[in-house]
């Protein structure tokens, strides 16, 4: 049996390849997930990479795989047909200089779990940077949504950070939601192994 | 290693009973020991997950403020995580996946071509699956805004390529031999010629981005890069291999390089 290639950092110049508009290289990722069509609640969401320092990581690459509205993934393991062809439930940002990233897209719906407990909606994160000899894993979660309670996920989580993984309201505009994470240190978002 | 969750680390229990909800995977509980009986109900194998470097590697000083320095948190995996995005062939032109004929003219340096196999674990071809590749050119230089190595750059070349793996996991490159660049991680730093490689597989749980590195390179023992893998042997597995049946007479040198992601336990189905 072949062994696994080992993982390496995607180092400071990611975006040559990941993000290559800027140097005149047609996109195929954006951080556009669901167009204005696609049915279900429309959000943005907001927020900024941090190191363990408090300073802002303005080199990041972060990716998010979520489900529509109805919690369906466009992916034969689920094998529903979500509920547009367009959706397919993936994107990609480059944190800017201030570390900041932005997503568009629709709130998903519940996920099963595999013990048949219904998982609360959630979006999966990955995180690539210079200094990440591999992808760190951790999940948006929804502020006010009963169904945390029970998410067999979060129920993982020391009570005492299930917050990290909590986006937060803003307080004039209910579509945008704020989700900051910290690398490291006072706060640090919670990462997951699966 | 800094920072890393054991086998053993926090509650997995959620993953037990019986799997109705998992599309892939359909077996029986029986009983086992809990850890055998986790490892059963994984879709995804986890023990090939210890070729990785670890998060904090000193010697490395980038990931000084950036790993994580809690543990991470085992997790079953779910529909969320056995799902992943697809991409395929309508996304990719076929011309993508030669960087010297991105420009009027050709870039400077020894051209190569580069390819391999998408395989996984259990042996098996990955098929219909994107590969990313982003490269310095062959003085050493990024296209990149945030390279201030004083060397030249090429006109004729940005370094960004993509393909997608054909149905026996195939996939072939041609470019230019990159050449090694400088970095301030120590003193007189340089790290060993590479391209850089990015991986969907099917799930999110196979994403992998790695470095391919060239066989004999003489800045192998120097780089913190390289040498985070912990096992010399996962280390030679980065290296392609020179090849002369790729290699194209008059032409080009050519390079093997197969990528191993992360297998499923599941039976393939068709689909
Ligand atoms: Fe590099």
């Amino acid at each position: 049996m072949p062994e696994r290639t080992p993982s390496q950092t995607v180092g400071p110049y990611l975006h040559i390849g990941l993000t290559p508009g800027r140097y005149g290289v047609r996109e195929i990722f954006g951080p556009v997930v669901a167009d204005a069509a696609m049915p279900g609640t429309h959000i943005r969401i907001e927020g900024r990479l941090v190191d363990g320092d408090g300073n802002v990581v303005p080199d990041a690459l972060i990716e998010i795989w979520q489900a529509d509205s109805q919690g369906r993934y466009a992916h034969p393991a689920d094998g529903r047909p979500v509920a547009s062809n367009s959706f397919r439930g993936f994107g990609r940002a480059p944190t800017d200089d201030d570390g900041a990233f932005f997503f568009e897209t629709v709130k998903p719906g519940a996920v099963v779990s595999p013990n048949g407990v219904m998982q609360a909606p959630h979006i999966n994160v990955g995180i690539f940077a210079r200094g990440l000899l591999k992808r760190l894993f951790t999940r948006i979660y929804f502020p006010g949504e009963p169904a945390n309670a029970s998410d067999p996920i979060l129920s993982l989580v020391p009570a005492d950070r299930r917050d990290t993984l909590i986006a937060k309201p803003d307080a004039k505009n209910p579509s945008l939601l704020r989700f900051d994470i910290k690398l490291q240190g006072d706060g640090e978002t919670v990462f997951f192994d699966a | 290693m800094g920072g890393e969750a054991g086998a053993g680390q926090g509650p997995v229990g959620l993953s037990r009973g019986p799997r109705k909800a998992n599309p892939v995977v359909e077996r029986p509980v029986t009983a086992r020991d809990d850890q055998e009986a986790d490892a059963m109900e994984d879709a995804y194998s986890r023990t090939g997950n210890a070729v990785d470097p670890p998060h904090l590697f000193p010697d490395y000083k980038g990931t000084a403020r950036r790993a994580p320095s809690r543990p991470l948190i085992m997790i079953p995996q779910t529909l969320s995580e056995i799902t992943g995005p697809v991409y395929g062939h309508s996304d990719v032109g076929p011309e993508e996946a030669d960087l010297t004929k991105q420009h009027a003219g050709e870039p400077q340096g020894e051209r190569i071509i580069v390819k391999g196999r998408l395989l996984d674990e259990r042996g098996r071809p990955v098929p219909n699956s994107l590969v990313e590749i982003w490269q310095c050119n062959a003085a050493g230089r990024y296209i990149h805004k945030v390279d201030q190595h004083p060397a030249p750059l090429d006109p004729n070349f940005t370094g960004a390529g993509r393909c997608v793996t054909d149905e026996n996991g195939t996939y072939q490159f041609t470019t230019i031999k990159p050449g090694a660049y400088p970095w301030r991680n120590h003193a007189n730093a340089w790290r060993p010629a590479h391209i850089h490689f990015s991986l969907l597989g099917p799930s999110f749980l196979t994403r992998l981005v790695t470095q391919m590195y060239f066989p004999g390179d003489p800045l192998f023992p120097f780089d913190p890069i390289f040498n985070s893998v912990p096992d010399p042997k996962a280390r030679e597995r980065m290296i392609a291999k020179f090849d002369l049946d790729t290699t194209k007479p008059e032409w080009a040198l050519g390079f093997v390089y197969d990528i191993v992601l992360r297998g499923s336990n599941a039976t393939p189905t068709e689909d």
